[in-house]
């Protein structure tokens, strides 16, 4: 299909190169005289009413979208997760180029419409192209409100509005962190000013937060709820003045700084300007449309013009302008339904507001204001800061204010929109769904069945229960899958367990699981920890929970092995080990196995060993009475049955014989098995042993994210089993074939081919380069035939074969981690640190307690 | 020996987020650990699961995770959490002028 993206300086280049193809087949689409939709703005509202149209009947209009920014079709709602760095820009797009392509939509991306001509039914670009339309779609949005105080035109004031403004605010922190830090100031303390100072603060800056009114949010929240949210960014090292009224911002040409009309002054490198916004009218004002607030519609978006339809934030209907996402959706449907003339009708919306900050739940719908013959029902939990309040009027529920438990506000909102009676269930009604519809404590589950179909799942996106559960019956098995085809879910997430269960209720045990959270003491997955231990310079377990606000003093045994390889894997040489974190075999060296004791495997390098060390191993069997000796899949003796007490010493007599720890007890390298290879068979092609003992000396003692094993076969019979490990080598008579992400246990999966190299040392560069991209990039936990699977093979190789300058970089630095990871730990605990993790503390007689020394 | 109570040694001597333990002859072995809020507690080394050695586990809050099958067993009670069942005998203990105490009569019933 062809693609149409034009941007206005670029227009000429379009014709002069695009393909014949392209052209043919807008001319197609002009030939087949279909009357010409052109829509002005390439925002969520346009793109949205684009979408509901051609749901409804593709091929009625030929369409050509005018955007003033440089991008495709994006969720504007999802900035704030960008500037927090919880997203990226690709993750928020909702249309890519190929939506256009494949439907046939011109796109003229940086080239805003300046003028609409009614009477000639042409509108008019900055770049002068004129188009012709047959209807013409105005959705415009709205624009940043900016506060009239001297000083607003400085470098270093804006607004939050697009992808441009996020971009300033990270240069921003980015200029600030390298000065040590950086002062911002935002100005509004509503959902955005709130949203952008949370992401500046986790960027790294020192935010105040300036709010005109008593309280913040107060068009959402109520005053407790307002204090607690308060309290709860406080918490986190913002400030934030309430009552505070600027009265300039200054500066010498850059701004250093605001002054509010009390006089007190505060520094800053970055003002953000997120008081509100106003509908964007200027054009429908200029061609003489009716405007008032907005630019006035009727039920089917309709201006006064009846050619001429408007969508969005930008129009006003009934008296209503609308500054949230939902009720495009709505205004969309209307919209699409009208264009294709099977008239519904948009009644307008009641609206609710979810604050975008990780960790802090906020929701509040309807009026909450109180007043005449309303009631409220609250709930109040200070020490688990939970607040709820639904407000009642004549047994409906018309508001609902939720902070710190917002599970229930889709179930509140659902008997908000309807105007249920809810007489009945008033006594229960504050305790949620749960409790209310069923009684007790009623499965969630249940909770979520018993929900409408056209109750709303996700609100930024705007997908009912119905679609979600029907894009599951369609074949979306997993979470990615049921985000990919109905977008439920896909931007803030914070309807993620709501999609789960429908999962779960759809399809019993079928459900594929996506990425979730680290553990239950964080709201982050393993990923954005991991980006944020480095982006934010972290040192320890404790600065990384303090700074992403860990729900647990200490977390748990989840994250806490996790977090200290993360750190360990960031700052190699610099970050001390935390003991407490690890698993019990990492802390002492050995297996544990079921009756408590250990086994103990000592390193044979490439699967080589001789009659010293035999005789040190069998010398060690008889000495501690161990009660089984075998040789492991990884060519190497295990001893069993050894005590805690013992570990020391046979350890000791085990390094007397030139034996190291052969780390068959830790998330790192274990083996590197191989075959006999050119030395005595008398297929081989190469030396596998000889490379398999250059490869392990180079690798042993590295600490990954799980555990991880190597195979150098001599010849493609392949008697080291490669093609099942980590990291394989095939050698043949030209060289070595690498091999990556193979797995032999629960599910066996055969190794994907990586390139071929023709020497030795190619073949541990590569080795090394592959061990460290694992190492920085999989999540703890996750062997590399998963991760594999999960960045795909054309990652690995973009990253190490295709890259060379990468490569070598991740060989330098797995070389410079190395460089302090290879001390034997039995060594020095053989030479006695760390004995109280083997020795008790004392020892109790019937009678007595004997100190133990 | 102070009556009731027996002195096994400093608070210091175990490992905050760690422990350490104290055979019993003829008996079952403690286990003393010591949480990050300076708070010690004593339980029997066993798992009510399979018997693993708690002393050995990941310490985080005031529960431990025994390292055998990942149980979360709650300190001060030594009941296993969540969807899991079982108990592990507790001991009474106390600190003293940083010496950590463990009542007699508890230890010696798990030596009975």
């Amino acid at each position: 299909m062809a693609a149409f993206f034009i941007s206005g300086a670029e227009r000429m280049d379009f014709q002069r190169h695009d393909s014949v193809g392209e052209e043919a087949a807008v001319d197609q689409a002009a030939a087949r005289n279909l009357p010409h939709l052109v829509v002005i703005g390439n925002g969520m509202a346009g793109c949205r009413a684009v979408e509901e149209l051609l749901a409804r009947d593709a091929g009625r209009y030929r369409v050509t979208i005018f955007g003033a920014e440089p991008h495709v079709n994006y969720n504007r709602i999802m900035l704030s997760p960008v500037l927090a760095g919880e997203k990226t820009f690709d993750e928020i797009v909702i249309n890519d180029r190929a939506w256009y392509a494949d439907n046939c939509i011109e796109l003229v991306v940086s080239d805003p419409v300046e003028k609409i001509d009614r009477d000639a039914r042409t509108v008019t670009a900055r770049s002068g192209r004129t188009v012709a339309y047959d209807r013409l779609l105005i959705a415009t949005g709205s624009d940043p409100f900016i506060i009239p105080v001297p000083g607003r035109d400085l470098h270093g004031v804006i607004s939050f509005r697009d992808m441009h403004d996020v971009d300033r605010m990270l240069a921003a922190a980015e200029a600030g962190r390298k000065m040590g830090g950086g002062d911002a100031v935002v100005i509004g303390g509503g959902l955005l000013g709130l949203e952008a100072a949370h992401g500046l603060t986790l960027r790294g800056m020192k935010v105040t937060v300036l709010h005109i009114m008593p309280t913040l949010m107060e068009r959402q929240l109520d005053e407790a709820a307002a204090w607690l949210l308060k309290t709860a960014l406080e918490g986190r090292g913002q400030t934030i003045l309430t009552g505070a009224d600027t009265a300039e911002i200054f500066g010498d040409g850059k701004v250093e700084g605001v002054r509010l009309k009390d006089g007190r002054e505060i520094p800053a490198s970055l003002v953000v300007m997120a008081v509100g916004i106003r509908p964007s009218v200027a054009l429908a004002r200029d061609c003489g449309l009716e405007v008032g607030r907005g630019i006035k519609v009727d039920n089917h978006m309709v201006t006064s013009d009846p050619s001429i339809l408007a969508v969005g934030e930008c129009v006003e209907h009934d008296g209503m302008v609308y500054g949230l996402v939902a009720p495009l959706w709505e205004m969309c449907r209307a919209l699409a339904d009208g264009l294709v003339e099977a008239p519904t009708g948009y009644r307008g919306s009641v609206t609710s507001t979810k604050l975008k900050v990780a960790g802090l739940d906020v929701f509040s719908a309807g009026d909450f204001s109180g007043g005449d013959g309303t009631e409220d029902i609250v709930l109040r939990d200070a020490s688990r800061g939970i607040y709820k309040r639904v407000v009642l009027k004549e047994d409906r529920v018309v508001g609902a204010v939720l902070y710190g438990d917002t599970a229930d506000g889709g179930w509140y909102f659902d008997l908000m929109r309807k105007a249920e009676d809810v007489a009945d269930l008033r006594d229960m009604l504050i305790f949620g769904q749960a409790y209310a519809s069923g009684g007790g404590r009623a499965d969630p589950k249940a909770a979520v069945a018993a929900l409408s179909d056209d109750a709303e799942i996700c609100g930024c996106n705007g997908v009912s229960k119905g679609k979600v559960v029907a894009a599951i019956e369609g074949g979306a098995c997993s979470l990615d899958a049921v985000r990919a085809t109905c977008k439920a879910s896909a931007s803030c997430g914070s309807c993620t367990g709501l999609v789960e269960t429908l999962l779960a209720l759809t399809l019993g045990d079928d459900v594929e699981t996506g990425p979730k959270t680290m553990c239950k003491c964080t709201s982050f997955t393993h990923d954005d920890v991991r980006r944020e231990i480095v982006a934010q310079g972290m040192r320890s377990i404790p600065e990384a929970m303090q700074k992403l606000h860990w729900s647990t003093p200490d977390g748990c045994s989840s994250c806490r092995p996790a977090l200290n390889y993360y750190l360990l894997c960031a700052l190699p040489g610099e970050y001390e080990d935390d003991q407490q974190s690890r698993f019990v075999n990492e802390r002492l060296h050995a297996n544990i196995q079921k009756d408590g004791t250990y086994s103990v495997v000592p390193r044979m390098w490439g699967g080589l060993t001789s009659p010293r060390e035999l005789r040190a191993i069998a010398d060690v069997v008889e000495k501690f009475n161990a009660p089984m000796v075998k040789v492991t899949g990884g060519q190497r003796l295990d001893i069993f049955g050894i005590r805690k007490e013992d570990l020391p010493a046979v350890w000791a007599d085990l390094n007397a014989a030139g034996m190291v720890s052969g780390h068959a007890y830790g998330k790192a390298l274990r083996t590197v098995k191989t075959c006999v290879g050119s030395e005595w068979c008398r297929f081989g092609t190469q030396d596998s042993t000889g490379l398999g003992v250059q490869i392990e000396k180079m690798t042993w003692g590295s600490w990954m994210p799980h555990k991880f094993k190597i195979a150098v076969s001599g010849c493609p019979r392949n008697c080291a089993e490669a093609t099942i490990k980590d990291f394989g080598v095939v050698c043949v008579d030209s060289g070595y074939e690498l091999h990556i992400g193979g797995n032999g246990g629960i599910k066996v999966r055969a190794t994907d081919f990586l390139c071929k190299v023709e020497t030795d040392r190619e073949a541990m560069d590569m080795c090394a380069a592959f061990i460290q991209l694992y190492r920085e990039e999989a999540r703890y936990l996750e062997r590399t035939a998963p991760w594999v699977e999960r960045v795909g093979l054309d990652h690995v190789k973009s990253r190490i074969v295709d890259d060379e300058g990468n490569r070598k970089a991740l060989t330098r630095r797995f070389l410079h981690s190395q460089s302090f990871s290879q001390d034997d730990p039995w060594a020095e605990r053989a030479a006695g640190a760390d004995r109280q993790l083997h020795h008790p503390m004392a020892e109790f007689q019937p009678m007595t307690a004997v100190a133990a020394e | 020996m102070i009556g009731d109570w027996i002195d096994i040694g400093w608070v210091n001597e175990i490992p905050v987020r760690g422990s350490r333990t104290v055979p019993v002859v003829g008996g079952e072995e403690i286990a003393v650990f010591r949480t990050a809020d300076g708070k010690v507690f004593a339980l029997a080394n066993r798992c009510p699961h399979k018997g693993g050695p708690l002393s050995q586990g990941i310490v985080h809050g005031h529960s431990v995770a025994c390292p055998l099958h990942n149980w979360q067993i709650a300190l001060a009670t030594g009941e296993a959490q969540g969807e899991d069942k079982g108990c592990t005998p507790t001991i009474p203990v106390k600190i003293s002028s940083g010496r950590v105490l463990l009542c007699r009569a508890s230890t010696l019933k798990a030596a009975a």
